[in-house]
Formats: structure tokens, C-alpha cells, sequence
């Protein structure tokens, strides 16, 4: 599985160029997240993808070639957070529920909605960790799923900006008042 | 100052330095026409949308500058698609007019509405849909930026029929184009550059591959001189062709499925290969898995995406052409590699003997006889425009160009009736050069309908068809793989002296070699266009060939006929 981050300009047309591309370059996007940034031009893209690095490699330059893409970067081998999020409606009578709520706390997930017959669940945490939980889910019954995607960022000084927004220095330290 | 959307699409191009578009109107583009009427621009109008592009790729090809198409929307811009994907394939600088259906009806199945845009996406650099005035001479002048810069590319801008007609304010400086701010990665990693470095100077059996970068890069001057300091011998892809003179005693010639069999031979015997503005073709490599499998790699290339896509290479310096180059130079010792440079002149007697040019003159009229004719006849300055096919191959074999630019040809994509209309384009490009198109007689009736727009212009350009009744290059194909099963290849053309009469052009026909030359002479002298018929021998084959998928030494050779026993070397 490759991660790849862009930075792409917030308007119509650019997630059919990048699905476009993926299409022609023959990847299989197993998730692709788009959400704003702190510039509302400015769009960002996480895309988790079955390839292997050279793969990955053509499409994070081919990505970086879209116009309209302003930075691609593959940040597979980085030391990085990816985290996914489920909504999980589970079947819940009245017998089962404390199981239910046993394991729904050994996973820190939450309940968010209690129906007579059925809970949703959130979750979020890696996709493993969710993975792990739709596990021990499944026998009580999954009425309906919805996982958002992963999103993923570097860790610590390991900066992933637009370009023409590195006026935030990286570890600048606070002016000092003499 | 108010002006419509036509005024202010026709007063930018103007400004942008446009002098010729090559299109065809309709409804959707009529106000753009209308203001085209009254502006200085030249228009052409063609037969047909497809030769539009072909021609603004033709002369975007001659010249390096950007061609310019126009079209109305729904079949207008459908007829584009293949000589826009022509121009992405050979990375060529186009943009592309099209008009659109009113911004109000958008989406609806309005008349002559197509998605030009959606059609055209994954064989454009870029494209877009203006639909407010105010917004075209910006569109426009990114537009014409993008097309040019880095790996050049067609750009395709649909204008909707009622920006066209809306008004709006044209300020020249206030619709500066406003392109996204993209991250330019520094990729000359020093640690790569110092390998490329130390590979160039250890290397005992070389090779330059010279592509069609060197040309789109302007690095001719630079090249030259890195292959004298670096004594290293240069093969080229049918689109380096020209970047390079032939003349040089260290241009070997093509490389690859038509390449001269020396030249393959030293490549697969090579231990490194530098390639430069180059994209490692499959027409170039033959089978990956034993291309060049002794040899060491570096790859100069603009488009970090072309990094590793077919052949792993040892050092990826990407960049500009021109600029690698020059950072490369210093660095690099006086090579001595004459051991090396004996070896090849020696693989090189071996494949002359086999060489059609040397076959005694039995009277009969091959076609690689008629093209070698027309180069010396031409001196080797003329522009020459080919179609796609066998002829197109033995124009890169027997034309020997020492000149950029000199060859235009439709590699990438291989487009039959590309010829004729990118001849064309090239002429406006290049008033004053010599244009011939040299063209098979399937890929001509493709697009023979723009020996209209030859004479609507009165323009002088000569046309050779090579006429083997034939599709020759899939003929050659089925006598190869399928047994001489000829299906769907033997070919019916009208009379085409006849055919050029009919639109006022002058037509000849040639059936014998002791003709050619002085045909050719004649059609020379004469300030109007002229077609000539050469009626060749109709199953001849190219040669040698790598089958597709085939080891890049193991190559198809012309078979020894009692003619070639009695050659000579040339
Ligand atoms: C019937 C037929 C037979 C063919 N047989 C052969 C054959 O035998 N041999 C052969 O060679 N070809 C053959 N071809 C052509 C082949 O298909 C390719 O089109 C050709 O090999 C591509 O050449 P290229 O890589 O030099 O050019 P292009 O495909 O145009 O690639 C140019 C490369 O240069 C890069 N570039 C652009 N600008 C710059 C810059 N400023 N600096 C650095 N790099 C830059 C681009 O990114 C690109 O990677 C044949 C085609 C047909 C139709
Ligand atoms: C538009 C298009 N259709 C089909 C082909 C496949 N094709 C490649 S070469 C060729 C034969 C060309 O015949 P002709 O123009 O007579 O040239 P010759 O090979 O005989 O010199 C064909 C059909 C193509 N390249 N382009
Ligand atoms: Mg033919």
C-alpha cells in the first residue's frame, strides 16, 4: 500500500483529472480523501493505492505534472500518521449490548446513537485498529458502514506544505519580549 | 476599453504573437469569426478539423513556437480529437479553439454540445472551459504558457457561445495570466550528478541516445559540444532526428524497431548509455528485459514521470536538456574511445553490404531509391513532412538530415494523413523553406482533401507519394507473422495525377528509377505545388526490423538475393 499527499487548487474538475489519471496509469485507489485547507484555494488530497514503489513513483510525478496539482509527494516510508474514520451501525438487542459496550470501549471507540434494536459506533484510529473492531463487530450483526478514507500526515519537523506558504517557518521559536 | 469576448480572444492572440490559425467554422464559433474578419490574423480554412490540428503541429514543429486551431463545438471539436492526441504523443506545443454551446444550456444535450473537455482530458496538457468574458484574454495567455513550458504539450480552451458575446473590460495588465504556484523540485541531487559524472568518464563502449528533447530544448549547440568533449558515438530516435547533423562522423543513425542494425548491435553490446531528452520508447528498446543488459543508464529528461517508467536507469539527472548539459561539461574528461568507435565501423561494413542504396540499378524502382534520390536532389535542406508507414521509415533511413526541425513526423501516436496537413502547417511556418510531404497512398487519401486548402492559399509545397498498392507496413506485418495473408491490405487509390488535376494542382507519375531525379528537378523549379505519383515496388519490406516484443539485437534482415550478392559497398 503507497500514500501519497497532494496539494491541489480547490475548484471543479480537478478530482476528475486525478481519478482520470489513475484510471489511464491503471492503479487501483483503494482510498482517496479530499478536504480543505487552511487556504481555501488550496485542496488537500490523501490517496492510498495498491502498487508497488514504481507504481507509486508514476503516479506521484504524473500527479505532480496535472497543472493543477501543486505538490504530489509519496510519503510511504516516512515516519507518518494515517488515520481512518467509521461510522458503524451494529445490531444491538438487549442482551448482547453490554458485550456491545465492553468491547466498544477496549477499541475507544464511542457510541453515538442508540436505537432500540441498533447502535452506531465511531471510530477512528488507523485502519487496522477499525479493521480490527468491524472483526469483532461482524457476529453481533453490521447493519451499514461508512469509512471516510485514511488522511494521513508526517510527524514532527517533517513539514508537507503548499508551495508559496512557507512563510510558517518550521520550528521557529517564539519571539522573545526584551 | 469594452470589448466582446471575440475581440478580446482575437486582440490576445494577436498579442500573444499569433499570425495564423488553421480552423473551421460554425455556429458556435461564429462570433469568433466575425472578429477574426476584422482583426490582422491570417486564417486558413481547412477541409477538415483533423488536418487543422495536424497543421498547427506542423507548424508548431518547424518552427518551436505554438500552432493555433479553431473549431466550433460537437463534430468541429470531435474532428480535433486525433490530431490533438497526435500532438500529446510527440509533445508538441498546440492550443486548440473550440467553441461551446451557451453557458445557460450547458449540461443539457443542447445542439452540437459535446464535452470537449471530458473527451479531450486525458490527451491534453490542459484544458478548460471559459464562460465569462472577463475571463478569456487570462485563459488564453496561461494557456499559450502552458502548452510551451517544461514538456511542452496541446492545450485545448472551450469558449462558451455567450462569453464570446458578453462584453467585458480588456486590460492587458489586469489579465496577467495567474497560474497556481507549483513546487519546483530541485532534482539535480548532487550524489546523482556525481555518479552521472563518474559513469561518463569510466565508460570503455558508450552511447549517446539522442531524442526529440534536444530539439524541444534548443540544446543543439550544447549537445554538440558535449559529444565532441565526450567522443561518445550518438544514435537517435526517429524524433531526434535532425537534433544531430547525419553528416557527423559520430551520429551512427536510428536506433531501434527500423534502426540500422549497427547501430541496435552496439547498444545491446554497450556498458553505458546516456539518453538524452528521450522517452525509451517500446519502438525503441524492443524487449525490456534484454535492452541494453551490459550497460550502465543515465537519463537527462525534463518530465520526472519518464524516470524509471521503462528502463531502470543508474542516474536520473532531471532538467532541462540545455541545462543538464551545461552543468555536465565541465566535469566530463577528453573520452578516448577509438577501440570502441573501430568496433562499430566494423559492425557497420557487415550491415552496408545488405543495404538496398547498394544494390546495382536493375530498374526497378524502390522506394527507398526515390527518398535517398530526393535527398541529394535537395541537397538535404528541404523540410520534409512524412506519413506514417514503410515510406515513413525509409525517409528516416535514406534522407540523411543534418538539420533541427528538418524532419516532422508523427512518431508517438503514428498517425496515417498526418503528412499532408503538417506539411502545410510547416510551410506557414517556414515561408521560404523547401516543404515536401512524403506520403503512402493510404495515409494520403486520409486526408487528401487538403490539396483544396493547398490551392485556396496558393501555396508551394511538393507532395511525393509513395504508391505500392499497399498498406505496406501492415502487409509487411502479415508477410512476416501471418503467412502472406493479406487481408484488408491491398489498396484501391484513384488516379492520383488525375486526383491532383482535379483541385489545379500539377501531377506526375513515375515508374522508373532513371526518372526520379529529374521529376524531382523539375517539380523543384516550379513555384507551385506539385504531386508526384511514384508508382514503387509493391512488396518491398523495411529493413532490418525488430518484431514487436523482440530482443533489440535480434533483428530481421533483408534476405540475400542474388542482387545483394553482387553489391557493392557504398
Ligand atoms: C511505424 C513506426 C515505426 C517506428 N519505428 C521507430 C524506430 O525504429 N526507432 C525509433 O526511434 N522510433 C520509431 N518510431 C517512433 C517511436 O514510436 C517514438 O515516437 C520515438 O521513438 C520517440 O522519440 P523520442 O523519445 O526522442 O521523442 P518523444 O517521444 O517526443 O520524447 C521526448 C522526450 O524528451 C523529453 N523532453 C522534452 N523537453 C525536454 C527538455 N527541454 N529537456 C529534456 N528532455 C525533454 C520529453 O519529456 C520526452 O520524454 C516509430 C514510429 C512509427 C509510427
Ligand atoms: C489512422 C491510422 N490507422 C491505421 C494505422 C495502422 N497503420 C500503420 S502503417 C499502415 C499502412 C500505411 O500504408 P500507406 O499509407 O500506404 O504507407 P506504406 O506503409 O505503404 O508506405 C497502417 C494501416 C495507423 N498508423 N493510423
Ligand atoms: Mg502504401
Amino acid at each position: 500500500m503507497q500514500t501519497i499527499v497532494a496539494y491541489v487548487e480547490n475548484k471543479p474538475g480537478v478530482l476528475n483529472r486525478v481519478a482520470s489519471l489513475t484510471r489511464r496509469l491503471a492503479i487501483n485507489i483503494d482510498s482517496l480523501t479530499v478536504g480543505p485547507t487552511e487556504n481555501e484555494a488550496i485542496a488537500r488530497m490523501t490517496l492510498c493505492a495498491h502498487t508497488d514503489e514504481r507504481g507509486a513513483h508514476r503516479l506521484e510525478a504524473s500527479l505532480e505534472k496535472l497543472v493543477d496539482v501543486l505538490l504530489a509527494e509519496n510519503i510511504t516510508d516516512r515516519s507518518m500518521l494515517e488515520r481512518d474514520l467509521a461510522l458503524i451501525k451494529v445490531s444491538a438487542g438487549q442482551q448482547n449490548r453490554p458485550h456491545l459496550m465492553e468491547l466498544i470501549k477496549v477499541f475507544r471507540a464511542r457510541v453515538v446513537d442508540v436505537a432500540p434494536e441498533s447502535l452506531i459506533v465511531e471510530v477512528s484510529g488507523t485502519v487496522d485498529k477499525i479493521d480490527g473492531l468491524l472483526e469483532v463487530l461482524r457476529p453481533f450483526g453490521v447493519l451499514e458502514m461508512a469509512r471516510t478514507g485514511r488522511i494521513a500526515m508526517t510527524r514532527g519537523n517533517d513539514l508537507l506544505r503548499p508551495p508559496g506558504a512557507a512563510d510558517v517557518a518550521p520550528v521557529t521559536p517564539a519571539p522573545s519580549a526584551t | 476599453m469594452k470589448m466582446t469576448g471575440a475581440e478580446i480572444l482575437c486582440e490576445t492572440l494577436t498579442r500573444l504573437g499569433v499570425r495564423h490559425i488553421f480552423g473551421y467554422p460554425g455556429g458556435a464559433i461564429l462570433p469568433v469569426y466575425d472578429a477574426l474578419g476584422k482583426s490582422k490574423l491570417h486564417h486558413i480554412l481547412v477541409r477538415h478539423e483533423q488536418g487543422a490540428t495536424h497543421m498547427a503541429d506542423g507548424y508548431a514543429r518547424a518552427t518551436g513556437g505554438i500552432g493555433v486551431a479553431m473549431a466550433t463545438s460537437g463534430p468541429g471539436a470531435t474532428n480535433m480529437v486525433t490530431g490533438i492526441a497526435t500532438a500529446m504523443l510527440d509533445s508538441s506545443p498546440v492550443v486548440c479553439i473550440t467553441g461551446q454551446v451557451s453557458s445557460k444550456v450547458l449540461g443539457s444535450d443542447a445542439f452540437q454540445e459535446v464535452d470537449i473537455t471530458g473527451i479531450t482530458m486525458p490527451i491534453t496538457k490542459y484544458n478548460v472551459v471559459v464562460s465569462r468574458a472577463e475571463d478569456i484574454a487570462r485563459t488564453l495567455r496561461e494557456a499559450f504558457i502552458i502548452a510551451q513550458s517544461g514538456r511542452p504539450g496541446p492545450v485545448l480552451v472551450d469558449f462558451t457561445k455567450d462569453a464570446q458575446q458578453a462584453s467585458a473590460e480588456f486590460d492587458w495588465d489586469a489579465c496577467a495570466p495567474k497560474l497556481p504556484v507549483k513546487r519546483i523540485r530541485n532534482n539535480h541531487k548532487q550524489d546523482e550528478f556525481d555518479r552521472a559524472v563518474e559513469l561518463l568518464n569510466t565508460a570503455k563502449r558508450p552511447v549517446i541516445l539522442a531524442g526529440r528533447g534536444i530539439m524541444l530544448s534548443g540544446a543543439m549547440r550544447k549537445f554538440e559540444e558535449f559529444v565532441r568533449t565526450s567522443n561518445i558515438p550518438v544514435a537517435m530516435t526517429l524524433l531526434g532526428i535532425g537534433c544531430f547533423p547525419a553528416s557527423d562522423p559520430m551520429n551512427l543513425g536510428m536506433m531501434g524497431m527500423h534502426g540500422e542494425a549497427w547501430v541496435n548491435t552496439a547498444i545491446q553490446e554497450a556498458d553505458l548509455l546516456i539518453a538524452v531528452g528521450m522517452r525509451f520508447d517500446d519502438r525503441v528498446t524492443g524487449d525490456l528485459r534484454t535492452y541494453a543488459r551490459n550497460a550502465r543508464k543515465i537519463h537527462i529528461e525534463v518530465d520526472r514521470a519518464e524516470i524509471n517508467k521503462n528502463v531502470q536507469v543508474d542516474a536520473a539527472l532531471v532538467g532541462d536538456a540545455g541545462e543538464t548539459l551545461s552543468r555536465l561539461l565541465p566535469h566530463i574528461h577528453d573520452g578516448d574511445h577509438s577501440p570502441w568507435l573501430a568496433h562499430i565501423k566494423e559492425l557497420k561494413g557487415d550491415s552496408a553490404v545488405r543495404d538496398i542504396q547498394s544494390l546495382p540499378d536493375s530498374g526497378h524502382l524502390y522506394a527507398a531509391h526515390v527518398i535517398n534520390d530526393l535527398w541529394k536532389v535537395t541537397r538535404g535542406e528541404a523540410i520534409v513532412v512524412t506519413d506514417v508507414g514503410q515510406h515513413q521509415m525509409w525517409e528516416a533511413q535514406y534522407y540523411h538530415h543534418d538539420r533541427p526541425r528538418s524532419l516532422i513526423t508523427s512518431g508517438g501516436l503514428g498517425t496515417m494523413g498526418f503528412a499532408l496537413p503538417a506539411a502545410i502547417g510547416a510551410k506557414f511556418a517556414r515561408p521560404d523553406a523547401e516543404v515536401w510531404a512524403v506520403v503512402g497512398d493510404g495515409g494520403f487519401q486520409m486526408t487528401s482533401c487538403e490539396l483544396a486548402t493547398i490551392v485556396q492559399e496558393k501555396i508551394n509545397i511538393k507532395i511525393a507519394i509513395i504508391n505500392n498498392g499497399y498498406l505496406g507496413m501492415v502487409r509487411q506485418w502479415q508477410e512476416f507473422f501471418y503467412d502472406k495473408r493479406y487481408v484488408a491490405t491491398p489498396l484501391v487509390a484513384p488516379d492520383f495525377v488525375s486526383l491532383a488535376n482535379a483541385f489545379g494542382i500539377r501531377g506526375e507519375r513515375i515508374t522508373s528509377r532513371a526518372e526520379v531525379v529529374s521529376t524531382i528537378e523539375s517539380a523543384r523549379h516550379t513555384e507551385q505545388p506539385v504531386l508526384l505519383d511514384f508508382r514503387v515496388e509493391q512488396e518491398d519490406s523495411v529493413y532490418p526490423m525488430v518484431a514487436a516484443g523482440a530482443a533489440l539485437h535480434d533483428m530481421i534482415r533483408r534476405p540475400n538475393s542474388p542482387l545483394v550478392e553482387s553489391a557493392t559497398e557504398p
